[in-house]
């Protein structure tokens, strides 16, 4: 902060630069923050100013995206065909495995229908691109290329290829903000795949480890454990990969274990993204008891519940 | 051309170019170390043009990074100021020093625009920091000389042209 200084310097400088205009602005400032950030009173500017943005984004987005299009045009041809063979490939090889797994959910519903269970929401996705500009490297966000003029809203749930990603945070017309696992006021509900175990994900601010915190030692997490969301709250839906448990250690007072997880979606290195379009009406943790893939301890052995997020 | 007009022109240009700068895609490994864009142009302005160059548009300044950032609005409008009050107290000394006395000046000031924020973004409650957190002050003022040499020359030549 702005040390006061002797009168010497007042003399000549001698600019407006008086404490009170300083102490003015600041205040300003503090409550434009405030109104911001805490009660939301500068959406609508924010929503105004994407239009204006959106131009500064992709000039600034320019030369890259030119360097990558000399580069692609400059790769010999010979490279180009060996990677053509390769995505051959691959694309027969996800064709197999698709088709297997088509009739695993033919079989699925047919055993769910027997069961007389709820059908299972069907996600509907809808892909979106990164907006390539770097925002702040300390804050887990990212700004993406299609906003409510698509459908997208706030809360929807984020994801690439491998798992879960983040969720929408604020939808402009054309563009729209995601908030990663990893930023440090967010938090996933997961259920651990092998165990059943339900518990929270909370992002810890590094691209990289997500946090589980006071879970009991008895509940056995190891490393190597697959994360899934649970689907409880109603944000985001069952059974998407989220994280593997990396570290347990017990925390200070030893009565509980602390769990680092890395996340399973290469959120530093992708391009696209699906954004869940379906809003999820929130799922009870009854149906989440009552599905018939639900592995946990039986109800009367059941941990308290944990709070929601 | 008067002085102002072209003092006017040069802080445009100087603040498309900051802006740009700023949110130009740099590689994961480096995203850390870019400098704060901005607060060399506001010490650049506060240097040199101090007639025409407050307190007030710092503040506006930094609510148009702000908007650009999408960071909460006034968050760099409060750094902003900061900055510009510091120099503008400062700025009959500075003005006057060597330049490797102005790059430690500018350090100084980038070190505790870092403070600042972390400050102001712990009130917000969105913040996590590690020791990388610390490294864009070093490339600020290691590009200050460089930047005010540049942009120095550039606005005599306009203004010598102009006359």
């Amino acid at each position: 902060m702005p040390v006061q200084t002797a009168d010497q310097t007042q003399l000549f400088s001698g600019h407006g630069t008086g404490t009170l205009r300083l102490v003015v602005f600041l205040a300003i400032a503090a409550a434009l923050m405030a109104s911001d950030a805490r009660f939301g009173l500068l959406d609508s500017a924010r929503r105004h100013g994407a239009e204006l943005t959106r131009p500064v984004y992709w000039l600034a987005g320019a030369p890259k995206r030119l360097g990558q299009w000399l580069f692609a045009y400059a790769e010999d041809r010979s490279h180009l065909l060996a990677e053509q063979r390769a995505l051959r490939e691959q694309i027969l090889l996800s064709e197999a495995k698709l088709a297997r797994f088509d009739t695993l959910v033919a079989e699925n519903e047919s055993l769910r229908t027997l069961l007389d269970a709820r059908q299972r929401v069907r996600l509907k996705a809808q892909l979106v691109e990164i907006i390539d500009i770097d925002l702040d490297p300390f804050r887990q966000r990212l700004l993406v290329n299609r906003g409510t003029s698509s459908g997208i809203a706030a809360g929807q749930a984020v994801l690439d290829g491998r798992g879960l990603i983040g969720q929408i945070i604020e939808a402009n017309e054309r563009s729209a903000m995601v908030i990663l696992l990893t930023d440090p006021g967010h938090a996933v509900p997961v259920r651990v795949e092998r165990t059943g175990l339900r518990s929270i994900a909370y992002g810890t601010g590094a691209a990289d480890r997500l946090l589980l915190s006071h879970v009991p030692f008895s509940a056995n997490l190891q490393p190597g454990d697959r994360l899934l969301s649970s689907g409880l709250g109603g944000r985001f839906p069952a059974g998407l990969p989220v994280a593997v448990i990396t570290e347990v250690k017990g925390d200070r007072s030893a009565t509980f274990a602390v769990a680092d997880a890395k996340p399973v979606a290469a959120i530093e290195q992708v391009q696209q993204l699906l954004v869940l379009e379906e809003e999820l009406s929130a799922i009870s943790a009854d149906s989440v008891e009552s599905d018939p893939d639900f592995v946990g301890p039986p109800q009367g052995l059941a941990f308290p519940p944990e709070p929601i997020q | 051309m008067s002085k102002t007009r072209v003092s006017g022109w040069s802080l445009i240009l100087l603040v498309t170019a900051a802006v740009l700068l700023n949110l130009a895609p740099v590689p994961e490994s480096l995203r850390a170390l870019r400098p704060f864009w901005m607060a060399l142009v506001v010490i650049y302005a506060c240097l040199e043009w101090p007639d025409e160059f407050g307190l007030g548009s710092a503040f506006l300044l930094g609510l148009i990074s702000d908007l650009v950032a999408g960071a909460v609005f006034g968050e760099h409008a409060f750094r902003l100021v900061v900055v510009a009050f510091i120099i503008l107290r400062f700025r009959s000394r500075i003005r006057f020093f060597p330049m490797w006395q102005q790059t430690a000046a500018v350090f100084a000031l980038l070190l505790n625009d870092r403070i600042v924020t972390w400050m102001l973004r712990t009130f917000t409650g969105e913040f996590a920091i590690d020791w990388r957190y610390w490294l864009a002050p070093i490339t600020g003022a290691l590009l200050w000389p460089w930047f005010f040499l540049l942009v120095s020359d550039l606005t005599q030549r306009r203004r010598s042209k102009d006359s």
